[in-house]
């Protein structure tokens, strides 16, 4: 357990029967972290937090809260709150009691309580609903209502399980933003159920990138978008272009490689230790080819090819490129200038080229 | 007059699928229509069936009796004595005690029940409820026989008090006693009690039992707070469902209640039969009617009283 964990899963497994939902998992989180989990349906997201929450109980490994292992503490015990995945507004309560349903426990007098209540509707902008019942409100405003009843007992952990799935894009984008200046004013940790990619790039710090309940990747946005460790979790985030490719030689950290549509060219590791004549994949963003009408000049990393399709996004172009000796076709994506609309109608070839950072190696499939 | 008669007959003479078209459109249109023609059949039925004889009733209940022969000038003459001969207020009162501590055993005990299959079976919940409503499949007389063996002089419960030494005798207060009657009034009616609690407890969402837990509830407070404030409506329907019939019902006390189990059942069922007062029968009737009116009015409120309160 590293020193400044507030939350450390260790070794996790569960089984449903003979079903394993979550498989061996390790996850540190820092206090006032916003973390996330980010996955495809069925990937055992929802059973780790539960498992936070106390819930489920892991089956092996051992939960520590705040230094505590939790595998006897019972969830009304626990120093975290959910904001559950449906919201799970109480019908039969308004909204001022609702919001105020944890505050019992405080033993606080009733103006106090409603006093807290009213600072939570004016945080999450709703000041005048105490008095509505939950069928009387709309999808964001329950999730609102939800956030602010966890919110209120001022827990150490906030588990949230898609919050925001239920919203349409333009109230979603703003809760998102709403969420982040929420968690940083406040200062609790997130843990952030999401299986939407976008989404955990712009809100979290830390991502764990799961996959049949292994953590296939843990790290940063950034991390996780320009180094990512395998295929799947390169190809779960954002758009990327694979190639097949051979080592051709190795100089510590410099490596000569043959790749199938590119040539041979030359590339960086990073970390991992490669031998010659082993075969690797090359990943390389969208974004980060450059197209031009004429050969730049650098030779060794640039080719030809045709415009086969292309899509004008406003702000930027999709290019879908056939290069010789390829298969499919390379996806680039370039800003639209004067000079790219010229690109889009293949009757000449165009020059396709990178710098040797842009190129991510990883293992063979 | 005749203006208006040319008005209402010429879209009538043009168009008749017209017509049509606007009834089956106002039926589209008004979410209320449509709700009164679903109602109609029961309705009409229920007037017949239920408010004629109430009307029967009503009059009647201001005749009086006259040797063999009914006097069916108005008189208030019955109302007068149902309020002034205490044997009446005496036995209307012991019914609705008698039934409302079988309402309250039934619902108590039924309640663990419903709640059992609702939350903790979770495979063949239709074979439990099955299993649970089985005595009921057998007719009401039967089950008020089995348990007159049960509780009878040498009956179940006699011989195997005797048989282990623990009394001599046979207790005589087991039959022909008011607890007899409530006994066997609480199992009778218990399928009524468990069918709307168990819907109601099945239809709360189990992430609100979650959600408060998770908010700092422990079981105890969870099922104050909510499971018991969402059940409410299946509490209240089963108390009314066994509390109204249970209190006029006649056969119960007249097979185990002895003379101090007769319930006012028993007095209505002598008007109407030997003693031959139907006025007196009818106005009885229509005293037990209002009184439970009445209870169950009061009944409603308090719960959602209570409700608003635990809340
Ligand atoms: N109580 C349970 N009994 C048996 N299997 C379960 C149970 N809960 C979850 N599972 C299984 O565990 C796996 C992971 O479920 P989980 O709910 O954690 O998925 P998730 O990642 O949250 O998916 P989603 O994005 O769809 O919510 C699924 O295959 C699911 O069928
Ligand atoms: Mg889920």
């Amino acid at each position: 357990m590293t020193e400044d964990a507030y939350i450390s899963i260790r070794n996790v497994d569960k089984y449903f029967g003979k079903f394993q939902a979550v498989d061996d998992v390790t996850i540190d989180i820092g206090q006032g972290e916003f973390f996330s989990l980010l996955g495809s349906s069925g990937c055992g997201k929802t059973t780790l937090l539960r498992m936070l929450a106390g819930f489920e109980n892991p089956t092996h490994g051992e939960i520590y809260i705040d230094g505590q292992p939790m595998s006897d503490v019972p969830p009304h015990h626990r120093p975290v709150n959910m904001v559950f995945q449906n919201y799970a507004i109480f019908p039969h309560l308004n909204v001022r009691d609702n919001i105020a349903y944890g505050l019992r426990k405080h033993k606080l007098p009733k103006a106090k309580r409603y006093e807290m209540v009213d600072e939570m509707l004016d945080l999450i902008k709703l000041p005048d609903y105490g008095d509505r019942r939950a069928n009387e409100l709309s999808g964001g405003q329950r999730q609102r209502i939800a956030l602010a009843r966890a919110l209120i007992l001022r827990p150490k952990v906030l588990l949230l399980d898609e919050p925001l799935g239920a919203l349409d894009k333009q109230l979603r984008e703003q809760m998102q933003l709403e969420l982040r200046q929420l968690q940083r004013t406040v200062g609790i940790t997130f843990v952030f159920v999401t299986h939407d990619q976008e989404e955990a790039l712009t809100l979290s710090d830390r991502i764990a990138v799961m996959s049949e309940g292994r953590v296939l990747q843990l790290d940063t946005p950034s991390g996780l978008y320009e180094r990512p460790h395998s295929r799947q979790v390169a190809s779960f985030i954002g758009t990327m272009n694979f190639f097949e490719a051979s080592v051709k030689g190795v100089q510590g950290e410099k490596v000569d490689i043959s790749v199938r549509g590119l040539g041979d060219i030359a590339a960086r590791t990073t970390g991992q230790s490669l031998a010659e004549g082993e075969k690797v994949q090359v990943a390389v963003r969208p974004e980060k080819f450059v197209l031009t009408a004429d050969q730049p000049g650098t030779p060794s990393s640039s080719v030809p090819g045709i415009v086969e399709t292309s899509a004008y996004l406003g702000e930027r172009s999709h290019f879908f490129i056939r290069l010789e000796g390829l298969d499919q076709t390379v996806a680039v994506s370039a800003q639209n200038s004067a000079g790219t609309q010229a690109f889009g109608d293949g009757s000449k070839p165009v020059w396709l080229s990178w710098t040797e950072d842009s190129l991510v190696l990883l293992p063979p499939e | 007059m005749s203006e208006q008669s040319i008005h209402t007959s010429v879209p009538a003479e043009l168009a008749p699928p017209g017509k049509v078209g606007r009834l089956s459109r106002l039926m589209h249109r008004s979410e209320r229509a449509r709700g009164y023609g679903l109602i109609a059949p029961a309705l009409t039925f229920m007037l017949c069936a239920i408010l004629l004889p109430f009307a029967i009733l009503v009059v009647m209940s201001f005749w009086t009796a006259t040797g063999f022969d009914f006097d069916t000038s108005f008189s208030l003459e019955n109302y007068k004595q149902a309020l002034e001969r205490p044997i009446y207020a005496a036995l209307l009162e012991r019914s609705l005690w008698m039934s409302g501590i079988a309402t309250v055993a039934a619902v108590v005990l039924c309640y663990p029940m419903a709640y059992f299959v609702a939350f903790h079976v979770h495979r063949h919940k239709m074979f439990w409820i099955i299993l649970m409503t089985l005595p009921f499949w057998t007719s009401y007389l039967l089950r008020v026989f089995a348990w007159k063996v049960v509780l009878g002089y040498e009956g179940v419960i006699n011989s195997f008090l005797i048989s282990v030494g623990l009394i001599e005798e046979p207790l005589e207060v087991l039959l022909y006693s008011q607890s007899a009657v409530i006994i066997t009034l609480a199992h009778a009616w218990a399928a009524f009690a468990i069918l709307p609690m168990y819907v109601s407890l099945e239809k709360i969402d189990r992430s609100l039992l979650e959600a408060a837990t998770d908010l700092g509830d422990g079981p105890v407070m969870r099922f104050l707070r909510v499971t018991l404030p969402l059940s409410l409506p299946g509490v209240i329907s089963a108390s009314l469902l066994i509390f109204i019939p249970t209190t006029g019902d006649y056969i119960t006390p007249a097979l185990l209640g002895g003379p101090d189990g007769a319930m006012i059942g028993n007095l209505i069922q002598k008007m109407f039969g030997p003693i031959n007062n139907w006025p007196m029968g009818a106005t009885l009737s229509i005293l037990l009617m209002l009184c439970i009116s009445v209870i169950c009015v009061l009944f409603i409120l308090l719960t959602l009283f209570v409700r608003r309160r635990i809340s």
